[in-house]
C-alpha cells in the first residue's frame, strides 16, 4: 500500500525504538537520580524545619511553664510577706501593750513608793521636830541662860539640822 | 584601543569580508545539482536522498539524525550520572542548578497538570522535551552525511521527518492512554479514545512546525544572495524559538491530557439507594410531625 507523504511503518517503528530507548535512558540516568536527590534534600530540610519547630514549641512550653512557676512563686512570696507583716504587726502590738502595761505598773508602783516614802519622811520629820521642840523647851525651862539662851540654842540646833538636810 | 587602532581594525575586517565575498561569487558553481523544487519536495517527502543505515537499510536522513541525537543525549546523561550527580550538594552550584531546574520544571509541569499520577509522566515529558529541543537545534550544526546517490547533505532535525513526528505523537498518545487505564481502568480507555484525533494532531503539529523551519532554511540557503546575515535570524533564532515552543507545546499537551484522563471520577450514589434514603427521610419527618 502506497501511503501518502512517504510514511514508512518500518521507519516509524525505528524512530519509536530510538525514542523509547531515549525515554528509558534519560529517566533512569538523569530524571530519577536528580529527582531522588531533590526529594532527599527537601526531606532533609523539612526534617530540620520540623525539628526546629518542635524545639521551638518545646521552648515555648517551657517558657510558659516557667512563667507560671514564677507567677506562683511571686504569689507565694507575696502571701508569705503579708503573713510575716501581719505576724510582725501582731507581735509589735502585743509587745507595745506589754511595755505599756509594765510602764503603767512601774509608774503606779513608783507613785505608791513615793507616797509611802513621803509619808514616812513627813512622819519622821514631824517626830524630829516634836522631839527637838520638846528638848528645846526643856532646855529653855531648865537651862542657865534663861529663855533667851534657850531660844538661841534652839535656833542654833535648828540651823545645824538644816545644814544636815542640805548636805 | 585608540581611534587610529579602531579605524585600522574596522578597515581590516571590511577588506577580509570583501575578499570573502569575491571568493564566494567567483568559486560558486554555475549549476546546482538539484532545483529548488526538488530540494523542497525532498525535504517534505524524503523520496530521493536516502542514507544507508549501517549497510542494513536505506533510511531517511532524519533517522540518522535521530540516532545521533539519542546517542548524544544518552552519552551526556551517562556522563552527568557518573561524574556530576554523585557530587551534588545541598547548596547547588551553577551546573547542578541548571540540571535541577530542568528536572524540577518538568516535574512541576507533571504535578500541576496531573496531581493524581505523575511519576512516569514527569520522566516522559522530560525525555520528550529534551528530544524535541535538542533534535530541533541539531540542524544548526549542519553535520554532513553522504546519501546513497553520493550527494552530501546536512542532517536535518529528526522531527522534520513525518515518520519521527508520527512516532513521537503516537507514543505520547499511548502514554496518555496508559495513564487513563492505570487510573480509571476501562473508563480511562473511553476517556482517552474520546480524543481520538489527538495522535494525528500531535504528530502533524510537530511535523508541520519543524518542516516549515526546514523549508525556510532550505530556501534561504539555496540562493547565495540570501546566505548573508539572513541565516542568523532565520537559521538560528527561528530554530531556537521552534525548539523551545515545540518542546513546550508537546510536553504541555501530553501533561494536560494525561492529567485529564487520569483524574479519578467520583462515584455517584445509585438511584435506587437515593430513593430509599429519601423515603426513609420522609417517613422520619412524618413521624416527627405526628
Amino acid at each position: 500500500m502506497n501511503i501518502p507523504l512517504n510514511i514508512d511503518w518500518q521507519q516509524i517503528l525505528l524512530h519509536l525504538f530510538n525514542f523509547v530507548i531515549l525515554i528509558a535512558g534519560l529517566y533512569l540516568l538523569l530524571y530519577k537520580p536528580v529527582k531522588k536527590f531533590m526529594d532527599q534534600r527537601t526531606a532533609h530540610y523539612q526534617e530540620a524545619a520540623d525539628e526546629a519547630a518542635a524545639k521551638l514549641a518545646q521552648a515555648e512550653a517551657m517558657e510558659t511553664e516557667y512563667q507560671a512557676k514564677l507567677a506562683d512563686t511571686e504569689a507565694e512570696i507575696s502571701q508569705k510577706k503579708a503573713e510575716a507583716e501581719a505576724a510582725l504587726a501582731r507581735e509589735t502590738a502585743s509587745q507595745l501593750q506589754a511595755a505599756k502595761e509594765q510602764a503603767d505598773k512601774l509608774i503606779s508602783d513608783a507613785r505608791v513608793t513615793a507616797q509611802t516614802e513621803r509619808e514616812r519622811i513627813v512622819a519622821a520629820a514631824q517626830k524630829d521636830i516634836a522631839g527637838l521642840a520638846a528638848e528645846a523647851a526643856e532646855k529653855l525651862i531648865s537651862g542657865e541662860n534663861g529663855l533667851d539662851g534657850a531660844y538661841g540654842s534652839f535656833l542654833s540646833a535648828a540651823k545645824g539640822d538644816g545644814s544636815h538636810g542640805e548636805g | 584601543m585608540s581611534k587610529k587602532q579602531k579605524r585600522g581594525f574596522i578597515i581590516a575586517v571590511c577588506v577580509i569580508l570583501a575578499l570573502l565575498l569575491v571568493g564566494i561569487f567567483l568559486t560558486g558553481s554555475g549549476e546546482k545539482e538539484e532545483t529548488i523544487r526538488e530540494v523542497m519536495k525532498d525535504a517534505v517527502l524524503h523520496e530521493d536522498n536516502k542514507v544507508s543505515f549501517l549497510g542494513l537499510k536505506d533510511v531517511n536522513p532524519a533517522y540518522i539524525s535521530s540516532c545521533v541525537v539519542v546517542g548524544a543525549l544518552l552519552l551526556i546523561a551517562a556522563l552527568i550520572r557518573i561524574f556530576a550527580i554523585p557530587r551534588f550538594k545541598y547548596v547547588p552550584g551553577k551546573f547542578q542548578l541548571l540540571i535541577e531546574e530542568l528536572v524540577g520544571m518538568f516535574d512541576g509541569m507533571a504535578k500541576s497538570n496531573s496531581p493524581h499520577r505523575n511519576q512516569f509522566l514527569g520522566g516522559y515529558i522530560f525525555a520528550a522535551g529534551a528530544y524535541i529541543f535538542v533534535g530541533t537545534i541539531f540542524e544548526l550544526f549542519g553535520l554532513q552525511v553522504v546519501t546513497t546517490d553520493g550527494i552530501s547533505i546536512a542532517l536535518p532535525a529528526p522531527l522534520s521527518d513525518i515518520n519521527a513526528a508520527i512516532a513521537v505523537g503516537c507514543f505520547s498518545y499511548l502514554v496518555i492512554l496508559s495513564g487513563g487505564i492505570a487510573s480509571n481502568g476501562f473508563k480511562g480507555v473511553g476517556k482517552t479514545l474520546k480524543d481520538f484525533s489527538l495522535p494525528i494532531s500531535m504528530s502533524f503539529r510537530l511535523f508541520g512546525a519543524l518542516l516549515s523551519g526546514l523549508l525556510v532554511t532550505e530556501l534561504v540557503y539555496y540562493y547565495t544572495a540570501l546566505s548573508f546575515v539572513l541565516p542568523v535570524v532565520v537559521g538560528v533564532l527561528f530554530t531556537l524559538l521552534h525548539a523551545l515552543i515545540q518542546s513546550y507545546v508537546l510536553t504541555m499537551l501530553t501533561a494536560l491530557f494525561y492529567g485529564e484522563v487520569s483524574e479519578q471520577s467520583e462515584k455517584k450514589p445509585k438511584a435506587k439507594k437515593s430513593k430509599k434514603l429519601k423515603a426513609s427521610q420522609a417517613d422520619g419527618a412524618s413521624q416527627a410531625a405526628a
